[in-house]
């Protein structure tokens, strides 16, 4: 199938595109990697009256390390991120997820801010931002605006960006040593959404969980933090016998997972507590 | 002259693929003509719907816009699409239009179309054409189509047909059997996928029409077009260039294809349609859909007294091509490879507003054999026995080929138990038997599971004899002409239509042989009735059956004129004249003549035998006596997560036995992409469509199809029991792997979950529905459990007061 | 209507096209490079796959513009002067093709797939073409052929 028409635009400065999103009215769309967003528009699921490509901002690209966070650009690409050595060493949860996002193809063309931004539930990273409390910096006209990623994802597809917002990126806090990561995926073929995935943060001390960061991902309109399971899991013998699994079966509480064509709520609510039990043992390394 | 190797049976690579894999490939949706407009159809967006008003005017005044069509513009010419198998006297055959004109039955079926400039104008237009709809109930649910009441999809009801078939006396059979299995299945709706999407191109010079279309049947398609649209068979040219696949989806004559042709008719001009992914899953003919109950009587060692089978087959909205005859090419093999004595069949063919189905990769033999495999396993279990055990006992011993089975098929030959001895031997059984016992003892939560299918299937349709009994439009025979150019070259012209099987190449291959020419000097012409004027196409693992039969038999005419021709020139007679590796050799001396010299000498005429036609060129039309029947052991196994329901495949073996094998790479292919299919069937596909007929699963991000990281590598092996019943000994190789496939892996499941008291899981075997099963059992067993307690703590009390 | 500069198998193309123009529509339906073809609308099939700037991209999911000033190969360019790539030899060796529509998009993806990891496991393999889909072949010889290939590639380069 075949995109309505559209204006377009690519700027090659953040400025440039800032001013273009003003002008461009409310019906404006950034076009980043455009992975998510051309199949819409070819399914004619959406009818922007423009494109602003940020493809050219050079401003939106890259990994810095710095002392206490690791920034992502946000058009830094899927396949970047996945073999960055910064975010490997300092945020490895971020690169676990990531390759798991479609295929290697769409992982080329796909970026870390676009899939932010789109602010899908069933997205791998929006969850991997909140387990990880991410702070995700949008740039307006008026200068940059830090946005928890606890704040970000406002609804289905809706993100807490204003119009005329650009995301320029986010702040990946490094949590430190100690920590360890998972993201379990489960979805029934290799390309397909997660039906459930589980983004997990574990520190470990002396064989005790000290701290756990839990979300979820296609687990309601939004990423959903299980902050049920994060309490219960404090404190508790971090091996297989048990505790852990006592504290997943809380994985649900809170969640309003979606029925739809792949999986009804009460069974991804199942899966959730299943795969939360699993991320927290490979979090665990036991 | 060196010794040549014999051709058949040799791993030939391809001939086909230097163009595919250099991308010089002619797909229908590359051809670019001069004047060349591009149609995009407006679709139903409405289950069941009257038409009540279609305004086309705004789209008309769109830029690039050359026509906008409703339903009403064609109704005087359009005729209705045909089907070409009125199974039954009584069969209802709606009238089908090809643009609805003033009712839709099933969404995606086409209510206006545009013609523009190019397709992205074509598109947009489609967004101004206005039409209004008064919604009529839909029609989703076969039972619930069939009970009194039901809204209808037609005037005439819900019933297509009812077709019965019995032999023997069921009622004795059932009779104080001592154990009776009766199953219900569902056989999913399936989308065919084939990767090119279907496209059109249809031009006219307004007096001679040809039509371009990635279809698999491109002769059967230029008579129907004719019958349909008037436009007399002989000025209508069809041609299927390269054509991306097709798994029974690109066997029909569709709406598209009619339509395109009526619009060039009208406006002089060429015209394209390319199908979206989106549009093809609602509208390219969907697969399966039928809901089986099976029942197996049997003695209580196991073996079968007799089957009975009754099912409901959806047919959709509109009897298509062959649609009601699909359930009906699986009447015939519910009883599988194994022995009884009576067998009963029913099927009602019932009106849905769906779209309609038809023939996918198998056809009605898939579902039978899931069927009775299944039910196999299931009689294994009641009578305690291994189900391979309780396969053995019924099944047709080699000893006793032909063997007429009860559904009055003659299977010429077979050996099941070699292919099943080599298949276990393969996968391991007992060993993966042994740590099944293992998992099971150990309450492993990730379960173990072996499924089994043997399986047949008849292949090389058809006998046009049985054909015309079951009351089909046309024959089954195969049409083959072989050319030898004045250079020594050989032509062939194939009636079959190959899209992606290889035919060029095993075709060189067999003429190769015959002729004793080099491979590299035979090429295939097909797929254009200007230059193969006659065939009956590709499906039904027909092609090699019947098609390549025709071949040997033109090969051998050729030979045979050739003969004549070497015998003159060489002063014999043409007995004494022998032929062997494309030398002509008078008996007992060295005197010979090649075959390319009698070619040319033939050419030249020169100095040919008196009253000798001069050419050496001929044809063969072969009509087979009988169907060809492949057979093979399939063994599945599983690992089932019970906590997520998920299913991994962990081993696969397939030893198949198509009979003589023309080139051995070819057939492992079949095999493997067959499996693929028929595992896709049990884990991943199915169309589904919500409470108001809409489908669900329009996309590939929905309609889950398996990637390579989806699927294991299969082990396969091949025995080889020559068919009896043609000069090759060749049985057929398309369809086995997705006809045995299905069971397997649904019998491993089912096995794996036994211990939890499982006894089936629905297609597909999704997660979910796993991990569904497993909780309503659990629910089921707590039940009993607490029933059971009860009972006990009753009988407590009543032993205490008494 | 933005004008774009493309490279496409070797050759530079200067072409005026509207903003929606998909990728693989101006290389099939305005350069008329046909060896590329479309099988889904969704970007999950994988037909469409050509090299961008050296990546694996899938050519129904970008945009021309977006290609603008970038390097394109399709399966048409890989062989030169008659002579296929390892790959392409690899696919009709190991018999990895039957109705070849998925095939340049599973070619062009082998390729790719190699240059993060020259001698791939089975496994890898598969995992590297989970965005291609075929519909013949049940991949087992697809993936014979990704590791023939680059065992001949791997041979070639050393």
């Amino acid at each position: 199938m075949i995109p309505a028409s559209f204006d377009y635009s690519r700027p090659s400065s953040l400025d440039e595109a800032l001013a273009v999103l003003g002008d461009a009215g409310e019906e404006a769309k950034v076009l980043a990697g455009g992975q998510s967003l051309l199949p819409l528009l070819r399914l004619r699921l959406a009818y922007p009256t423009t494109l602003v490509d940020v493809g050219r901002v050079a401003e939106l690209r890259g990994i810095a390390d710095h002392a206490d966070h690791v920034f992502i650009g946000a058009m830094t690409t899927h396949h970047e991120v996945i073999r960055s050595p910064v975010v490997n060493e300092h945020c490895p949860l971020v690169a676990l997820a990531t390759a798991t996002v479609a295929d290697p193809a769409v992982r080329h063309r796909g970026t870390f801010g676009g899939s932010l931004a789109h602010a899908d539930p069933a997205g791998d990273l929006p969850s991997v931002a909140l387990a990880l409390d991410m702070d995700l910096v949008a740039r307006s006209s008026l200068g940059d605006r830090i946005i928890p990623a606890a704040e970000f994802f406002v609804d289905y597809l809706e993100p807490a960006l204003e119009p005329g917002e650009i995301l320029v990126g986010a702040r990946v806090p490094k949590l430190g040593p100690g920590w360890g990561f998972h993201y379990e995926k489960f979805h029934r073929t290799a390309q397909a959404w997660a039906t459930v995935g589980v983004a997990a943060a574990v520190r470990r001390s002396n064989g005790t969980v000290e701290e756990a960061r839990v979300a979820l991902t296609n687990m309601g309109p939004t990423p959903v933090r299980a902050v049920t399971v994060e309490a219960a899991v404090r404190g508790v013998a971090a091996d297989r016998n048990g505790s852990l699994r006592e504290a997943a079966e809380q994985a649900a509480e809170g969640a309003d997972p979606p029925g739809d064509l792949h999986a009804q709520p009460d069974y991804r609510a199942h899966l959730a507590r299943v795969l939360t039990h699993r991320a927290l043992l490979a979090a665990c390394a036991v | 002259m060196t010794d040549t190797m014999s051709e058949v049976g040799r791993a030939r690579r391809r001939k086909e693929d230097a163009r595919l894999v250099t991308g010089r490939t002619q797909w229908t949706d590359n051809i670019q003509l001069p004047g060349m407009l591009h149609v995009a159809f407006l679709r139903s967006p409405m289950a069941h719907a009257r038409i009540t008003r279609v305004d086309v005017s705004a789209a008309r005044g769109r830029p690039g816009v050359v026509a906008v069509f409703g339903g009403a513009d064609f109704a005087a010419e359009q005729g209705s699409l045909p089907c070409a198998w009125p199974v039954t006297e009584d069969v209802v055959i709606p009238d089908h239009p090809p643009m609805a004109v003033s009712e839709v039955r099933y969404v995606g079926e086409a209510v206006a179309c545009v013609v523009a400039t190019d397709r992205y104008k074509a598109a947009d237009a489609l967004d101004a054409i206005e039409i209004d709809y008064e919604p009529l109930e839909p029609v989703l649910d076969m039972t619930e189509a069939l009970a009194e009441g039901s809204p209808t999809v037609h005037e005439s009801g819900n019933k297509a047909f009812t077709w019965k078939f019995a032999q023997g006396d069921i009622g004795e059979a059932f009779r104080d059997a001592p154990v009776v299995i009766d199953r219900t299945f569902v056989q999913q709706r399936l989308i065919p996928s084939a990767m090119e999407p279907r496209a059109v191109v249809a031009q006219t010079d307004g007096d001679r029409f040809t039509l371009h279309s990635a279809t698999q049947i491109p002769h059967i398609l230029r008579v129907m077009l004719a019958l349909t649209t008037g436009i007399p068979e002989h000025r209508l040219r069809v041609i299927a260039p390269d054509v991306g696949g097709g798994f029974g989806s690109k066997l029909q004559v569709t709406a598209e294809e009619v339509l395109c042709l009526l619009i060039t008719r009208r406006l002089g001009r060429p015209v394209k349609w390319t199908e979206s992914r989106s549009e093809g899953n609602l509208t390219v003919h969907h697969g399966r859909d039928q809901l089986q109950r099976i029942s197996v009587a049997a003695e209580r060692d196991g073996r079968i007294r007799g089957v009975k089978v009754d099912l409901l087959a959806d047919m959709g909205a509109y009897l298509m091509l062959v649609t009601p005859g699909v359930p009906l090419l699986g009447a015939f093999m519910y009883n599988g490879i194994y022995k009884m004595d009576a067998y009963d069949f029913t099927c009602t063919g019932v009106f849905t507003t769906k779209m309609p189905t038809d023939a996918y990769r198998g056809a009605g033999r898939p579902e039978a054999t899931y069927a009775i495999e299944r039910a196999m396993d299931e009689l294994a279990v009641e009578v305690g026995l291994d189900p391979m055990e309780v396969r053995r006992r019924n099944w047709i011993k080699h000893s006793e080929f032909p063997y007429t089975t009860i559904a009055g098929l003659t299977y010429d030959s077979g050996n099941y138990e070699a292919a099943t001895d080599r298949a276990l031997a393969l996968f391991g059984y007992d060993k993966l038997r042994a740590e099944q016992a293992d998992r099971r003892d150990r309450r492993d939560p990730v379960q173990l599971g072996i499924g089994i299918s043997t399986y047949t299937e008849m292949c090389g349709l058809a006998p046009s004899r049985v054909l015309g009994s079951l009351s089909y439009g046309a024959g089954g025979w195969e049409h083959a002409e072989v050319r030898m150019l004045p250079t020594g070259t050989v032509e062939v012209v194939t009636g079959t239509s190959p899209h992606g099987q290889g035919h060029v190449t095993a075709w060189s291959q067999i003429v190769a042989d015959a002729l004793g020419v080099p491979f590299e000097d035979v090429s295939v012409i097909h797929g254009d009735t200007a230059s193969s004027h006659k065939g009956m196409d590709t499906y039904g693992s027909r092609s090699l059956a019947v098609g390549g039969i025709a071949l040997v038999q033109a090969c051998e005419k050729v030979r045979e004129k050739a003969r004549q021709v070497a015998a003159h020139l060489m002063e014999a007679s043409a007995d004494d004249v022998e032929f062997s590796d494309g030398r002509f050799r008078v008996r007992g001396t060295t005197t010979e003549r090649t075959i390319q010299e009698i070619a040319l000498a033939t050419f030249a005429a020169h100095d040919l035998p008196e009253g000798f036609e001069p050419r050496l060129d001929a044809q063969a039309t072969f009509d087979p006596d009988n169907f060809s029947f492949p057979h093979g052991t399939h063994l599945c196994a599983v690992e089932v997560d019970t906590e997520t329901g998920a299913t991994t495949i962990r081993s696969y073996v397939a030893v198949d036995d198509v009979g003589k094998v023309v080139n051995p790479l070819i057939v492992e292919g079949q095999v493997h992409g067959g499996i693929a299919q028929g595992i896709a069937q049990a884990l991943f596909e199915e169309a589904v469509y919500d409470a108001e007929g809409n489908l669900l699963t329009t996309t590939m991000a929905d309609y889950l199809l398996p990637s390579a990281a989806d699927l294991p590598d299969f082990v396969t092996d091949r025995t080889e029991t020559p068919a009896t019943t043609n000069p090759l000994g060749v049985k057929g190789a398309g369809e086995a792997g997705t006809i045995a496939a299905t069971p397997a892996v649904v019998n491993a499941i089912v096995d794996a979950l036994r211990p939890y008291g499982v006894r089936d899981v629905r297609m597909p075997c999704t997660p979910e529905r796993v991990w569904r099963t497993l909780q309503n059992r659990a629910l089921q067993n707590r039940a009993l459990q607490n029933r059971a307690l009860q009972n006990r703590a009753l009988r407590n009390e009543e032993g205490a007061s008494a | 209507m933005p004008r774009i500069t493309v490279k496409v198998d070797g050759i530079s193309y200067e072409e005026d096209v509207e903003p929606r123009m998909l990728l693989v529509h101006f290389l099939r339906d305005r350069l008329g490079k046909t060896g590329t073809p479309i099988g889904c609308d969704t970007s999950n099939c994988g037909s469409c796959t050509v090299l961008m700037d050296g990546k694996s991209v899938k050519s129904c999911s970008v945009l021309a513009v977006q290609a603008d000033e970038s390097e394109i190969v399709t399966i048409e360019g890989l062989s030169s002067d008659g002579n296929w790539h390892p790959m392409q030899r690899a696919f009709h060796e190991e018999h990895a093709l039957q109705c070849g529509y998925c095939t340049p998009g599973m070619i062009l993806a082998a390729i790719d797939l190699l240059k993060d990891d020259p001698d791939p496991s089975d496994d890898a393999i598969r995992q590297g073409l989970e965005g291609n889909l075929c519909r013949c072949t049940g991949y087992c010889n697809i993936v014979r052929a990704v590791r023939r290939g680059a065992g001949e590639m791997g041979v070639t380069t050393r």
